[in-house]
């Protein structure tokens, strides 16, 4: 199919209703250079379906070049997001419809689309010269390509030309790029109609960016026409089978913002520090994909954030040590490589028995690895990647919602045991939003700190003197009278934490440093299950989306499991020992090559079976579905 | 601080119950006395201290202090310590540690600290050796240093401690001598006092593995000859008979003789102040010249970068308005599900 003419610029009354087919659920990927505006397409149009009550989830999935040469196919942006009339968990496997802005676009994403899949490309950018740059031999044009058009729905539209056509005024002056800049809105025009959502919301906000915030309202106005034309040219056009629409989800009820897993991490971290009545120290080295906490906190100093952009990994959690130890809480944020950097400082901190956060943002690695990409491979660096018998609390979001609660969860346990925490998400948590049903702030519990003051002047201060229930030591912090106390690396008596090279002391304070963080299992919750089977499903982390979306496809053919996601990975709950037991088959799917497993099976002694993908990005469902399938049958291993 | 009176405090008040454990005549014992007359009589209560430490045998140093200390990991005490103070600015700051630690392992958190003017006292113990480990070269080690892992003579160029303070920005940079317990405690004070990061070299005797690398400017028959008293607005005068001087010679100095050739209004004055002339004086090296003892530079105009902080979160505290915790979360794009 191709477009030639421009549609008239007033459209006519909505489309004709019998024209539009209903499908429960649908998933769109914008792609294009990286100075494209991809993920702002994106993201506009995700608002577009909240707006419209689906349920949705988003991944982006972005070069780590910042700005590749043009039209190559390692400088592609992508966008997926899937929307629904009932409750998803991912942004879906393969997507009903791509937007490819060039032809590098086109040729790195393709694979995503489902056979007979709608692919709307620019066919303006479809130049020799830009098919030769992404790779394409001479002479070449994979629109043309005959087997491609028997597969898809190629839809070619001269994007840059119609955008050009419907943007320039002859009584304006306005430059070529600025225009051509608006292609994405154009896009989006399209896509917004074609799945009939409502682009008045986006107007509203290009207005305020533009026109408001960066007092460029000329730039706005361009935009509102261009995503205009767009909407019209779909409309009008004739130019695709069907005009789409996806019901309104039935959620929870309630107030729902979109959140993406940094997003929420910076507010349960604010939450947190809030709550248990401190300011929160935040010290970290810019890292993907972490450094979106930072600069989330960076904007947050009327809530009692500092935050402090360190010189290397190793001055970011000692600064957030010294912080803990002046009695704020002390925060670091970093990803795989970074936490290697800081595992001696977080010994100290073990050794201190201060709290102290980190956040572990996992990406794919081992070294640089490929750092926009998903990976749950730091598990057991998290776990035992230290020096000595070193102990932390370990916990793991499982959505981008979810990084909220753990977040403070990670304050809550590091505050009560005196024990550093390591938060794991993953790039595929930290990128990817969901909506979110807003919490009440004033529902949240306090969480409760209380440092010791001096009572009787002849009274020794016993610095590492435990709490019976916690096995915690006191928080003794600088400025209180009388409670003068050294601490410090070396191994210390317990009670006095005096330095100590006694044999049988270091025995037992390795054990009291194991101790306290079990003793957490009274207060974390145990662990659920849903479903009823014989066969278990267990993930920890961000597997918890596809996990659920292919337990549900199982459960479409007929077949029943039960599903857990693991939250709480040290201490594990209480209960899951007695849980694993009462399956006869126990699968665990991670992004990493069985480091869960090798856990589960050396604490347990769980004959589980694993299922793996390294590839750097987030199961199928599909694919996992059918995994579980094949090792439910005895497949597997 | 406030107009609370303060307890009465005399060094033996500051020492902790533990026994110190530095090798008998090492240099440290000097800095830990000075270290408790200045804590003493600077104002500041006793539980405002907080002693912090790398690794090295100085870092054993807050085990000796009745303070708040905290002994932490190699190279990383400036970081450390930065937390502490952004935490809570009140408190009064004391990071002491060696060469090996704060220049070698730690060199890259020195520098940031003092670029940054971080409200710090900095104590660096110089002996230009690794005790704790038994003897290797330092990275102030003078070239062709013979040890243990350097057998045939080391073959790196010392970094010289000064230089590296004015050049990292370090906003009040002295040296000082282990022998010289009154002038050492001096300084301390004066270092506390200042508002901003303080970085005080101690030339420091390591009598096991380095004895007498300093002897040549902190024994008696030697110190007039081989070192030269900074003091400001004064001329710069030496010698066993007050009798030499540094003159400013084009880009250099030179050393001239009083008599009549010479008198002391022909010698550079020394001046806190003067960035260029610290540097210079930085690089003044035994035994072609004299080297000099007391506060190189002086710059009281910057503000710290915890007062910074603090402005910062004034200001935006002012024109943001109260922290609305339910406001942030909703955000400002929500829908409603019925």
């Amino acid at each position: 199919m191709t477009a030639t003419e421009l549609p008239p610029e007033k459209p006519t009354n909505h489309s004709d209703d019998s024209k539009v087919k209903v499908l429960p659920s649908v998933s769109v990927r914008f792609c294009g250079d990286s100075g494209d505006g991809m993920q702002l397409t994106g993201s506009h149009f995700t608002d577009e379906v909240a707006l419209a009550g689906n349920d949705f989830a988003t991944a982006p999935d972005f070069p780590a070049e910042i700005r590749a040469p043009r039209g190559t196919t390692f400088g592609v942006s992508g966008y997926q997001v899937q929307f629904s009339s009932s409750e998803i968990h991912t942004p879906g496997d393969l997507v009903n419809a791509l937007v490819a802005m060039n032809p590098a676009g086109f040729k790195t994403n393709l694979e995503y689309v489902e056979p007979g899949g709608i692919v709307i490309v620019n066919e303006d950018e479809f130049t020799k010269s830009n098919l030769k740059k992404c790779g394409y031999e001479v002479g070449y044009n994979p629109l043309e390509d005959e087997v491609i058009n028997s597969q898809y729905k190629i839809c070619r539209v001269p994007m840059s030309r119609l955008t050009r056509e419907s943007l320039v005024r002859e009584d304006e002056d306005i430059s070529v790029k600025d225009i051509d800049r608006c292609r994405n809105m154009f896009a989006l025009g399209i896509i917004s109609w074609l799945y009939s959502r409502e682009i008045d919301s986006t107007i509203e906000k290009l207005q305020h960016y533009f026109g408001e915030v960066k007092k460029k309202p000329e730039i706005a106005a361009l935009n509102e026409r261009a995503i205009k034309a767009g909407y019209y040219f779909g409309e009008t056009a004739e130019f695709f089978p069907s005009q789409y629409e996806v019901a309104p989800a039935k959620l929870k009820a309630g107030e729902y913002r979109r959140i993406s897993g940094n997003e929420a991490i910076v507010l349960g971290l604010t939450t947190a520090a809030t709550k248990v009545h401190k300011s929160l120290v935040y010290a970290s080295y810019p890292i993907t994909p972490a450094s979106d906490v930072l600069h989330g906190l960076a904007r947050l100093k009327q809530f009692g954030i500092r935050t402090f952009q360190a010189e290397d990994e190793i001055a970011a959690v000692m600064i957030a040590i010294g912080a803990s130890f002046a009695g704020q809480i002390g925060v670091t944020g970093t990803s795989g490589p970074g936490l290697a950097l800081k595992s001696e400082a977080i010994g100290l901190a073990v050794m201190m028995e201060l709290p102290l956060i980190v956040l572990n943002i996992q990406r794919a690695g081992p070294a640089t690895g490929m750092p926009t990409k998903t990976e749950q491979a730091d598990l057991l660096q998290t776990m035992f990647g230290r020096p000595g018998e070193c102990p932390v609390i370990v916990v793991a979001p499982s959505s981008p919602g979810n990084c909220f609660h753990m977040a403070i969860e990670a304050v809550r346990l590091s505050v009560r045991a005196m024990c550093p925490v390591i938060l794991m998400s993953e790039g595929g948590l930290a990128n990817a939003a969901e909506p979110w049903r807003i919490p009440d702030i004033s529902k949240i519990p306090d969480i409760e700190v209380n440092h010791p003051v001096a009572t009787d002047d002849d009274e020794e201060f016993l610095p590492y003197l435990r709490d019976e229930e916690t096995g915690g030591r006191p928080w003794a912090i600088p400025g209180t009278p009388g409670l003068e106390h050294r601490v410090g690396g070396l191994e210390k008596q317990d009670g006095t934490g005096v330095v100590s090279y006694d044999h049988d002391n270091h025995a037992l304070m390795t054990k009291y440093r194991a101790q306290k963080i079990t003793k957490l299992q009274d207060v974390i919750p145990d662990q659920e299950v849903e479903g009823e089977s014989d066969t278990l499903v267990l993930g920890w982390g961000g597997t918890r989306g596809s996990i659920l979306t292919a337990v549900s496809l199982l459960k479409d053919r007929g077949i029943h499991v039960a599903t857990a996601q693991l939250h709480y990975i040290n201490p594990f709950p209480k209960n899951l020992g007695e849980v694993l037991k009462r399956y006869k088959k126990v699968i665990i799917p991670e992004l990493n090559s069985g480091q869960l497993r090798m856990l589960l099976r050396s604490k347990f002694l769980v004959d589980a079976i694993g299922i793996q993908n390294l590839q750097g990005r987030a199961f199928f469902a599909e694919e996992l579905a059918t995994e579980i399938e094949l090792a439910m049958k005895g497949g597997g291993e | 601080m406030t107009d609370v009176e303060l307890p009465t405090y005399t060094a033996k008040d500051f020492a902790s119950d533990q026994d110190v454990r530095w090798c008998p005549g090492c240099g440290d014992y000097a800095v830990l006395t000075a270290m408790k007359k200045m804590a003493a009589n600077l104002g500041v209560k006793r539980e405002d201290f907080v002693f912090v430490s790398g690794i090295g045998c100085a870092g054993r140093f807050p085990y000796y202090m009745d303070t708040y200390g905290a002994h932490t990991v190699h190279g990383r005490a400036p970081a450390f310590a930065t937390g502490v103070k952004i935490a809570n600015p009140e408190l009064q700051i004391f990071l002491v540690s060696g060469d090996g630690d704060l220049l070698s392992i730690g060199g890259n958190h020195t520098m940031h600290a003092l670029r940054r003017n971080i409200d710090i006292n900095i104590i660096l113990l110089n002996n230009r050796i690794y005790g704790l480990t038994k003897g290797q070269y330092s990275p102030t080690s003078e070239v062709g240093k013979v040890t243990k892992s350097t057998p045939f003579g080391s073959l790196d160029e010392p970094i010289n401690p000064i230089t590296l303070a004015l050049a990292s920005g370090g906003t009040f940079v002295a040296r000082s001598l282990d022998v010289d317990v009154k002038g050492l405690t001096l300084i301390i004070d004066r270092g506390a006092k200042h508002k901003g990061v303080t970085f005080i070299e101690v030339y420091q005797d390591c009598n096991v593995f380095n004895h007498q690398t300093w002897f040549y400017a902190t024994q008696k028959d030697s110190r007039a000859e081989n070192t030269i008293n900074l003091e400001h607005g004064k001329p710069l005068v030496f010698g066993e008979e007050n009798d030499k001087g540094i003159r400013r010679n084009g880009d250099s100095v030179e050393i001239v003789t009083l008599g009549d050739e010479f008198t002391e209004a022909d010698l550079l004055v020394h001046d806190e102040t003067n960035l260029s002339q610290a540097f210079l004086l930085s690089q003044l090296y035994y035994p072609e010249f004299p080297e000099p003892i007391g506060v190189f530079y002086v710059d009281d105009s910057r503000p710290s970068y915890n007062d910074q902080l603090f402005e910062q979160v004034d200001s935006v505290v002012e024109s943001n308005g109260e922290a609305d915790l339910q406001k942030l979360v909703t955000g400002s794009n929500t829908w409603t599900v019925e």
